[in-house]
């Protein structure tokens, strides 16, 4: 079989990420130690120049026999999931010069889960999506462990790398029963399988069953989010920013695909596992957060929160709901990497803190910080008119138009106990006693990133419509 | 008696639920998780290859490749997570993974 020039067309952003790091890795290699600080920013840089090569020019279509597609939807997906890796690698630096684990293999395994997360996002096959899953997953828990002489975070890479082959093995078994089921691995023969009369078959129920309790355990869904508090708190900072930002974004657009596309036939089926997925994970973000003194493992289940609202977006199976999906995914990942910025400025006496209460009279000594904080804080909280109102306003009218009511007011009752925990930040920085105080934020990426995204917020916030409008234009990717 | 498609798939299923059962169920060391993590991804691929040579359709033989290759990798890299954990910590027990707790 001949590969035509159209499928290296098509799949032109994540050859050049490709062979960027591998030249990297490269002059890695051969300069030692020397070139970190240098492939740290060439890496970032690398992944914006993929983010630009994926709109200029633009194309459309499938690739290698099929194996790969790309479309609105996936570009979008892709655009940010670059920008939130970018993001996440330069913030890294300070952080691991300062723990002294600032080695030129981080930003390189950073880049390597990228390339997963682009070849999930466009996988059009089984046994692509296997290949880009791994990609990331490997790449992730050696980046959980990257501190390699805390005894935190090696242990937070083995408890991902345990659970997450775990789900890689449920996934795959979902995979070869559907295999043999629908006798193809590719989305367009096992749609067409399911169109012709094979849905009711168990077989590819219980195999569609493990492919989502798979993919559920990749975006930390209610019952599959046991590793997710432990790893969010056990790994260096910026890998947790990097964590809850990048394959997040990857993970939900994977599951999207999936269940929108090939096993669409089986809507009625899936729809009951997601909803109550969704549910589960709203209320256990809600809950379980209410008394977490460690900010990392708030925002954890904060994360695990976020995700039970997604899949509420996804459970509609509406246009309307996935582009609610898509413009919450936005929102979300300019909070969380507003957050994780903010975390990552907390130091007392040059060491990091992390626990709620050294927040305490922050509004007095660096009102600033304190003010980009509460933005986000009411922003995740969901307090209208900021941006994650609007992400959520749009999630629950899909649910409701899809005749998902019961759903929605649980999640409309989750949102405000969630509330609580969110506040409660808002209220240590502004009423409480001042501890002793945070050291002044040094000028560096993590405050540039900060205020980067407090007036992302901010803009969103006031003018959601340009950001709506591109969700939409990424839905019609899905429904052509 | 012949042995049909469904011999496979009940082999395949037993060795995947002991995979998953040794996972859940073990209390001693990390290492066996290894282990029973191989269990499952070789369950997979009975399940494929059997699949596969029942319909007469090569994927389900090249998708088992792949799953060798990434399983290979896969437990390299859970090896030398092991080894910079047990650096720290001076042991592998199950038990002795709980640094973090909520």
């Amino acid at each position: 079989m001949i590969v035509g020039l159209e499928s290296w067309t098509l799949a032109r952003p994540e050859i050049f990420l490709a062979a960027v790091t591998c030249l990297l890795l490269v002059y890695g290699v051969v300069r030692g130690e020397a070139s970190t600080a240098f492939i740290s920013g060439a890496t970032s840089l690398a992944m914006l120049v993929t983010a630009v090569l994926l709109f200029m020019p633009y194309r459309e279509g499938t690739a290698f026999a099929s194996l790969f597609i790309v479309d609105r939807l996936t570009t979008t997906m892709k655009a940010m999931v670059l920008v939130g890796s970018a993001v996440t690698i330069l913030m890294s630096c300070a952080y691991f010069e300062q723990v002294k684990a600032w080695r030129f293999e981080y930003p390189l395994l950073v880049a390597l889960a990228t390339l997963g997360m682009m070849l999930m996002i466009s996988a059009n096959d089984l046994m692509a999506l296997y290949v880009g899953l791994e990609l990331q997953s490997l790449a992730l828990y050696v980046v959980a462990a990257f501190q390699r002489d805390s005894v935190r975070s090696t242990e937070a890479g083995v408890k991902y790398f345990v659970l997450g082959s775990v789900a890689s093995g449920m996934l795959l078994f979902g995979a070869s029963l559907i295999y043999g089921f629908c006798g193809g691995t590719a989305f367009v023969e096992i749609s067409k399988a399911l169109l012709d009369g094979k849905g009711a078959e168990l077989g590819v129920i219980v195999g569609l069953v493990f492919v989502v309790a798979g993919l559920a355990f990749k975006v930390s869904a209610v019952p599959f989010h046991m590793w997710t508090p432990d790893v969010y708190e056990g790994a260096p900072t910026p890998v947790t920013a990097l964590f809850a930002a990048a394959p997040k974004i990857a993970a939900v657009s994977l599951l999207v695909s999936v269940l929108m596309g090939p096993f669409k036939p089986l809507f009625a089926q899936w729809q009951q596992i997601v909803v109550v997925a969704s549910v589960l994970s709203m209320a256990l973000g809600a809950f379980a957060a209410l008394r977490q003194q460690n900010i990392k493992r708030l925002m954890a289940y904060s994360s695990i929160g976020n995700v039970g609202y997604i899949l509420l977006g996804l459970a509609s199976g509406s246009e309307k709901g996935i582009e609610a999906v898509v413009f919450y995914l936005a929102i979300y990942l300019v909070m969380t990497l507003g957050v994780f910025a903010t975390i990552l400025m907390m130091k007392r006496r040059g060491v990091m803190v992390e626990g709620v209460p050294d927040l305490a009279g922050l509004a007095r000594s660096h009102p600033m910080m304190a003010f980009a904080l509460l933005l986000f804080m009411f922003s995740l909280a969901g307090i209208p008119p900021l941006a994650g109102f609007w992400g959520k306003l749009y999630i629950f009218i899909a649910a409701v138009e899809a005749k998902l009511y019961v759903p929605a007011v649980l999640g409309v009752l989750a949102s405000v106990v969630a509330s609580y925990y969110y506040l409660r930040i808002v209220k240590v920085m502004y009423f409480d006693e001042p501890a002793e105080t945070l050291d002044a934020p040094v000028f560096g990426i993590t405050r540039v990133v900060a205020f980067a995204a407090a007036i992302l917020v901010a803009a969103f916030s006031l003018a959601p419509q340009p950001l709506s409008l591109i969700a939409a234009a990424a839905a019609k990717g899905l429904f052509p | 008696m012949t042995i049909g498609l469904g011999h496979y798939l009940f082999v395949a299923a037993v060795l995947f639920t002991m995979g998953i059962l040794g996972i859940f169920l073990n209390r001693k060391n990390v290492i066996v998780i290894l282990m029973c993590v191989e269990l499952m991804l070789l369950a997979v691929n009975i399940n494929l290859v059997a699949f596969s040579v029942f319909q007469g359709n090569i994927v389900g033989q090249v998708f088992a490749m792949l799953v060798l290759t990434v399983a290979a990798a896969e437990a390299a890299i859970g090896l030398a997570i092991l080894v910079v954990y047990f650096r720290n910590r001076g042991t592998i027990e199950v038990e002795d993974i709980n640094a973090m707790k909520g």
